[in-house]
């Protein structure tokens, strides 16, 4: 399991690749990324993310172990950024290595779904008007119902 | 025992941390300490469905024990990913 939480921007393809190259016995790897996403009106200056530091990684740790004792799992590789990103940043990935798709998948999906609402970041998007810090939706909630 | 306090729960207050000094058996009773302190503490705390609170690092409920802990933090729900 690699669980890493930073400040600094990460290369996508140079992580899968990497992550993907440590085991050849794996058939399949799935992963999801998190971009920074401009507010309809288009007026997104900038977000940040405020993270505690310490319970982050220790509830990021469970869900991942939680997902590698429900599913078939080589490895799972999260990391997720803090501080200050600009829209179309990357603001985080999963990936799940797997012997079949089928776990890959559904162990990403879970790890999506548990990470939005039980790892301490907190978002706050800033626009010419002042800032504003993300509400919680109920849909991520009600989304570990199916798990 | 160490109070942590993020995002705008942290703002409301107007510090990231501080050592209470306290006898409160449960987080209810720790939130009702805090409460009666001052108005910021008052309106941080106004509606608790709008908060949740870990203590040791670990998610938990405002009736759960704070016996032998060493930290409790409050915050909104997360929003990562």
């Amino acid at each position: 399991m690699i669980i890493r939480v930073q400040e600094a921007a990460f290369d996508l393809g140079e992580e899968a690749n990497r992550f993907a190259a440590q085991r050849s016995d794996m058939g399949a790897m799935v992963t999801f990324t998190g971009i920074v996403r401009d507010l309809a009106r288009g007026d997104l200056d900038r977000m940040v993310i405020e993270h505690y530091p310490g319970m982050t990684e220790r509830a990021l740790e469970k869900i991942a172990r939680e997902a590698q004792d429900r599913w078939s799992l080589g490895d799972v590789l999260v990391i997720h950024r803090y501080g200050d990103m600009a829209p179309g940043e990357q603001i985080m990935m999963v990936a799940t290595l797997s012997p079949h798709r089928k776990d890959a998948f559904e162990a990403a999906e879970f790890l999506m779904d548990y990470l939005k609402s039980r790892a301490p970041f907190w978002k706050k998007e800033f626009t010419s008007d002042g800032a504003d810090w993300v509400e919680s939706k109920s849909d991520d909630e009600d989304a570990l119902g199916r798990w | 025992m160490d109070v942590l306090y993020f995002a705008w729960v942290r703002e409301r207050i107007g510090l990231p941390k501080e050592t209470v000094q306290t006898q409160a058996a449960t987080v209810m009773d720790l939130v009702e300490e805090l409460r009666a302190r001052e108005e910021r503490y008052a309106a941080a705390f106004a509606d608790l469905t709008a908060l949740r609170v870990a203590v040791d690092q670990d998610l938990t409920d405002f009736d759960a024990p704070l016996k032998d802990a060493r930290e409790v933090a409050f915050f909104p729900p997360m929003t990562g990913g």
